[in-house]
């Protein structure tokens, strides 16, 4: 008996081993992808944050020490406080807005669903240097599209240097982000909208629930899920919003559009400040990883 | 009596709520389509049709002198490659071309092996028990969810050492690496029952035949959902451009693109005829695979 035990324990074992070493072999190929240039770049990330690192020299270790500067640098947090704001305004909005267009378009016919799921995605798909461009020049001071509307409607006196003006060019900014992030969102509510139990909701129609009763009490929680998740991932793309910002106004006029993101770009190649980079984006990873630990714990929670 | 009175009422309001709501969601999307029209269309207006204060919303006759100008400022050779020491060099062509091949390249190549690399992955990680697959698993979810550009900075660092800054496969390689496609596929195989794989397994099949045999054909859905999300995303990923790219022959269509945006900032026509050439053809692309690719995003956000 006791035998026999031994003969199927290495039997497993064998088989354990064998199963080992072939999913191994089908994870090579990408293990050596991820392994070289995602993990590693970020252990390294970690790694020379606490070093002074440039180009054509040797890494001098500081221990904390960019990590202090970090923290006496006004630029950084003007950075952090534009970061916030876009992160506060855009992801209520994004899911808020998207949640609306998906539950307006998911009881239209079949066709026009997928058309209007279509336009909205227009503009991720249309890629955020083709957006920008276009943005600039629907913001431009003299030929701008948006002066000329606001100054016939009146809503305008006089025509506004959008993204030359501290004060509005942050909300610019957010505004294009705005229409390149809800496409994604609608794509998820839609299907997330189609998947809600139809046996509850006519249950509670039938039982006399006006069609808000429906949404908020039936649907709703069973879309928490994917709520979580655009949460999470409108939350993420807002901190890493670049693009606009390198093409169009470079973190001014007077830092009023400085983000982490483009301040991480402008030391590490801009200036050579690799370190200094770096220990910023540790900063960067801990407070997305601090944000999406909260909202996940939240969702749980409801 | 009173009762059906009040059941109308509610109709009405229903009904008078829906065509609201299909005249907003029509204003909406009307204001979401046009940057694409204003790009477009822009491409074809001559200079005075740009920079007059009244927006042209029609332009009056298709002129091609912005593509002409894009055509004519840069030039690169049409292929360039080293064999035996030997550089061969293409006859010059726009730079414009040039970046589009490059784009094209860049994109399918990343495409093809994150499919290859994922679908493998993807299968032993959902079919298989292995020590270190939770250790797996958790990476891929963990570098899922912090910021690609963070690791940007010892990414420059790592390719230079690798003798492969400046060249197409510093993109290519880190789009590879990226583990959305393995997380979408692991999604996929889970759905395949295992007494396929099983039985497979049992016919004596070995273990590549049952993966190319079985399980490639039946996760294909995903795969192609995984395909064209990497492809458009590779297509349009700027920021890892930008920072890998340098030289005019490498640049990538929406780098070359914004590099011109520094040199002529103001020509509208110019940066609009660019802006359509790097936009169009992946738009086409995504009306085309767009069922498989909102598969893939909905399969990717089922809970991670």
């Amino acid at each position: 008996m006791a035998n026999k035990k031994i003969a199927v324990n290495t039997k497993n074992r064998r088989l354990m081993i064998h199963e080992t070493v072939t999913s191994y072999l089908f994870l090579l190929p990408f293990l050596v992808f991820f392994v070289m240039f995602v993990v590693y770049p970020m252990l390294m990330c970690v790694y020379t944050s606490f070093f002074d690192a440039t180009m054509g020299r040797e890494d001098i270790f500081v221990g904390f020490g960019n990590y202090k500067t970090l923290f006496q640098d006004d630029v950084f947090w003007i950075a952090l406080r534009n970061t916030l704001v876009i992160v506060l305004v855009s992801v209520p909005v994004t899911c808020a807005f998207s949640l609306w267009i998906a539950s307006a378009i998911s009881k239209m016919p079949v066709a026009a669903t997928s058309a209007f799921r279509c336009i909205f995605y227009l503009p991720v798909v249309t890629g955020s240097v083709a957006v920008t461009m276009v943005w600039k020049w629907m913001f431009n001071n003299y030929y701008g599209i948006f002066n000329y509307i606001g100054t016939n409607l009146g809503l305008i006196d006089k025509n506004i240097n959008w993204l030359g003006d501290p004060k509005y060019a942050l909300g610019c900014i957010i505004l294009i982000l705005l229409t390149t992030s809800v496409g994604q969102p609608i794509v998820l509510y839609v299907s997330a909208l189609d998947n809600v139990d139809k046996s509850l909701v006519e249950a509670a129609e039938v039982d006399g629930a006006t069609q808000m009763q429906a949404f908020w009490k039936i649907k709703w929680p069973q879309m928490m899920p994917t709520t979580l998740y655009i949460l999470v991932i409108t939350t993420i793309n807002s901190f890493q919003c670049f693009a606009l910002i390198q093409l169009l106004t470079l973190g001014g006029p007077s830092n009023s559009t400085m983000t982490i993101m483009y301040y991480i770009y402008y030391n590490a190649f801009k200036l050579y400040k690799y370190g200094y980079g770096n220990a910023m984006g540790v900063i960067l990873a801990i407070i997305i990883a601090i944000l999406s630990a909260v909202q996940f714990k939240l969702g749980e929670e409801k | 009596m009173n009762n059906q009175n009040r059941l109308d009422q509610v109709a009405v309001k229903q009904k008078a709520y829906r065509y609201f709501s299909v005249i907003v969601v029509a204003i909406f999307a009307f204001l979401f389509a046009f940057p694409l029209y204003w790009i477009i269309t822009g491409a074809f207006k001559t200079g005075k049709e740009i920079n007059s204060t009244t927006p042209v919303w029609i332009p009056s006759e298709w002129d091609m002198g912005n593509f002409e100008r894009l055509m004519s400022k840069r030039s690169a050779p049409l292929f360039d490659f080293q064999i035996f020491g030997y550089i061969i060099t293409g006859p010059k062509v726009p730079a414009a071309i040039r970046w589009l091949i490059n784009t094209v390249f860049m994109s399918v190549a990343s495409m093809l092996l994150t499919c290859l690399t994922s679908a493998m992955a993807g299968y032993v990680l959902a079919k298989k028990r292995f020590w270190g697959k939770t250790l797996i698993f958790s990476l891929v979810v963990c570098a899922m969810a912090l910021p690609k550009q963070v690791i940007l900075i010892p990414l420059l660092r790592e390719m230079s050492n690798l003798d492969l800054y400046d060249t197409i496969w510093a993109v290519i390689f880190p789009i590879v690496g990226w583990p959305f496609g393995v997380f979408l596929l692991k999604q996929f195989a889970e759905g395949i029952p295992t007494e396929m794989v099983e039985a497979c397994r049992i016919d004596g099949a070995s273990e590549w035949r049952t993966f190319t045999d079985v399980m490639f054909p039946m996760i294909k859905p995903g795969v192609g959902a995984c395909a064209i999300f990497t492809f458009i995303n590779s297509w349009n990923d700027y920021f890892m451009q930008l920072i890998m790219l340098t030289a005019n022959k490498n640049l990538t269509i929406s780098l070359g693109i914004a590099t011109m945006q520094g040199e002529s900032s103001t020509d509208y026509g110019l940066l609009m005829a660019g802006a359509a050439l790097a936009s169009v053809p992946i738009i086409i692309v995504f009306l085309i695979f767009q069922k498989y690719f909102t598969k893939g995003i909905t399969m990717g956000a089922v809970k991670g």
